[in-house]
């Protein structure tokens, strides 16, 4: 589990987040919807470090993430895996390589532990014959799909998605969204997943953190989203054609 | 504070004997080509310009071969070729970690719990420092060679009298000095590009500009540091 407590952070002098708290417990899917630019990747780089805020508290399970020494915030990261919005795999590094990484690093697998692990997570993102290629010979979905297996590769409690299906075909995306799901309830662990695809928030969406210009305006699970008041969630949700049939049906 | 977290290590020894491995021999193989163009080049010309300097019947000829080898050894070999290690490596860093910071692969990096900066960086500033050495060495040969072919291919000098030249009242020292300025200046290039590349904000634009501003500031450094030098220890 996950909390989070009166987050503030603004870039020159401009606010990006204004006070968020809020609660992600493991063993469902956490979701942080929001438009375009509210401030959402900011936030999950708040929660996992990379940008310190400039007020508030993180959480993981009771440790105190943002007050941690460096042994405690290594230890706390060596639990995190994580997917970024543009993927970010090591370009000097082929996809076997790339996904190998934090076994290297973190365990003392033996090779063949570890390629049948690469082997295994490949197939789970639906990849194959890919272990040699290139970041730069593969296609924007496939290296986001690379960079999700990368995050699962090992057994992380916590995991983070930044968009982790946008640039995907609508099947591949319900499949990673279903996937990423499913390693959660299986391993009971704490995933917080960044999106603004209404799909992905009706598909997964257990509980859903609604962020607007950098207000955390609602949450709520997926279900009662669409009673929901807020203005701005409203014209979130009912932004696309499909989601405005549903309603007036 | 950027140099002190490089001595922070977190990952395993080996990890670390791999990647020196793996960039000493990018940094030191992949320079080669240039070096041995340059540092031939560069003593040629220096024998052929001293040749047409020396007009004076009293000076012997073999002397070219003496001040080719001074002026290679001490100066030019570990200083010129730093500025052009500057031009290849230098810029390679820096562009190198900027676009890992912009397409966010230090940020992975450090989710990871890794120390980006010493597992990054570290690696290359030991190979740097390693390899330049041997090269600066490799260019002082090639450039008294360099000095040998341009001289008797013109008929300036002759083969002994070169060789007598270059023999002549030789100070081991001059080896000393020039290896103590390698180390710095391999430090001074790998560690200013590393800090340009490593804090690179924005996109690709940026990157460029950092590597461009590496290659500046470390020749700017090469050259203070070199007049430093040779103040202190000559
Ligand atoms: N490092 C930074 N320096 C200055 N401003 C930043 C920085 N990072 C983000 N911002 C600003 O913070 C705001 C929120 O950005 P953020 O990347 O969190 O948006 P987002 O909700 O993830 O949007 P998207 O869905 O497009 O990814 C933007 O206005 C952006 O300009
Ligand atoms: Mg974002």
């Amino acid at each position: 589990m996950i909390e989070i407590e009166h987050i503030k952070k603004s870039f020159d002098g401009k606010e990006v987040l204004h006070d968020i708290s809020g609660r992600f417990e493991a063993g469902r899917t956490n979701l942080i919807i929001g438009a375009s630019g509210t401030g959402k990747t900011v936030l999950l780089k708040c929660i996992v470090g990379l940008i310190a805020p400039d007020e508030g508290n993180v959480f993981y399970d009771g440790r105190d993430f943002t007050h941690a020494d460096r042994d405690l915030k290594t230890e706390i990261r060596r639990e995190i895996g994580m997917l970024f919005q543009g993927g970010a795999l090591f370009d000097s590094k082929n996809v076997q390589e790339n996904i190998m990484f934090p076994l290297n690093i973190l365990t003392d697998m033996t090779v063949d532990e570890k390629l049948d692990r690469v082997n295994f997570c490949l197939q789970r993102v639906g990849l194959e014959n890919v272990n040699q290629k290139m970041p730069s010979e593969i296609s924007g979905g496939m290296k986001k799909r690379v960079g999700i297996a990368r995050a699962i590769v090992n057994n992380s409690q916590y995991l983070f998605c930044d968009e982790p299906n946008s640039g995907l075909d609508p099947q591949t995306a319900i499949l990673i969204d279903n996937l990423i799901q499913e390693i959660t309830k299986e391993y009971g662990i704490t995933t917080i997943v960044v999106t603004h695809d209404m799909n992905s928030v009706m598909e997964i969406g257990e509980y859903v953190m609604f962020m607007h210009q950098g207000y955390k305006v609602w949450e709520g699970s997926s279900e009662n989203i669409s009673q929901a008041e807020a203005k701005e969630l409203q014209d979130f949700i009912f932004a696309n054609k499909l989601m405005r049939m549903m309603k007036s049906s | 504070m950027f140099l002190g977290s490089l001595f922070v290590n977190r990952e395993s020894f080996r990890t670390y004997v791999k990647l020196i491995i793996d960039e000493s021999i990018l940094v030191g193989v992949g320079s080669i080509f240039i070096v041995v163009i340059v540092s031939t080049f560069m003593g040629a010309v220096t024998a052929v310009q001293t040749a047409y300097n020396l007009v004076s019947p009293l000076i012997q000829d073999y002397i070219i071969g003496t001040l080719v080898r001074d002026m290679t050894v001490q100066e030019l070999a570990p200083t010129v070729i730093a500025i052009v290690f500057a031009g290849k490596v230098g810029s390679s860093i820096s562009s190198g970690l900027g676009t890992m910071r912009i397409t966010e692969q230090i940020d992975a990096l450090e989710v990871m719990g890794i120390n980006s900066v010493s597992y990054l960086v570290l690696p290359k500033v030991i190979a740097a420092v390693l390899m330049y050495p041997l090269l600066v060495i490799l260019a002082m040969f090639l450039s008294i060679y360099g000095g040998y072919l341009a001289g008797t291919l013109t008929n300036i000098i002759t083969e002994q009298e070169y060789i007598y030249g270059i023999r002549l009242d030789f100070n081991p020292f001059t080896i000393k000095f020039a290896m103590i300025k390698s180390v710095v200046f391999a430090f001074l290039i790998s560690s200013i590009s590393a800090y340009k590349g490593f804090f690179t904000k924005g996109g690709a634009l940026e990157v460029g500009i950092a590597s461009t501003s590496a290659v500046t500031n470390s020749c700017i450094a090469i050259l203070l540091a070199d007049y430093l030098l040779a103040q202190l220890l000559l």
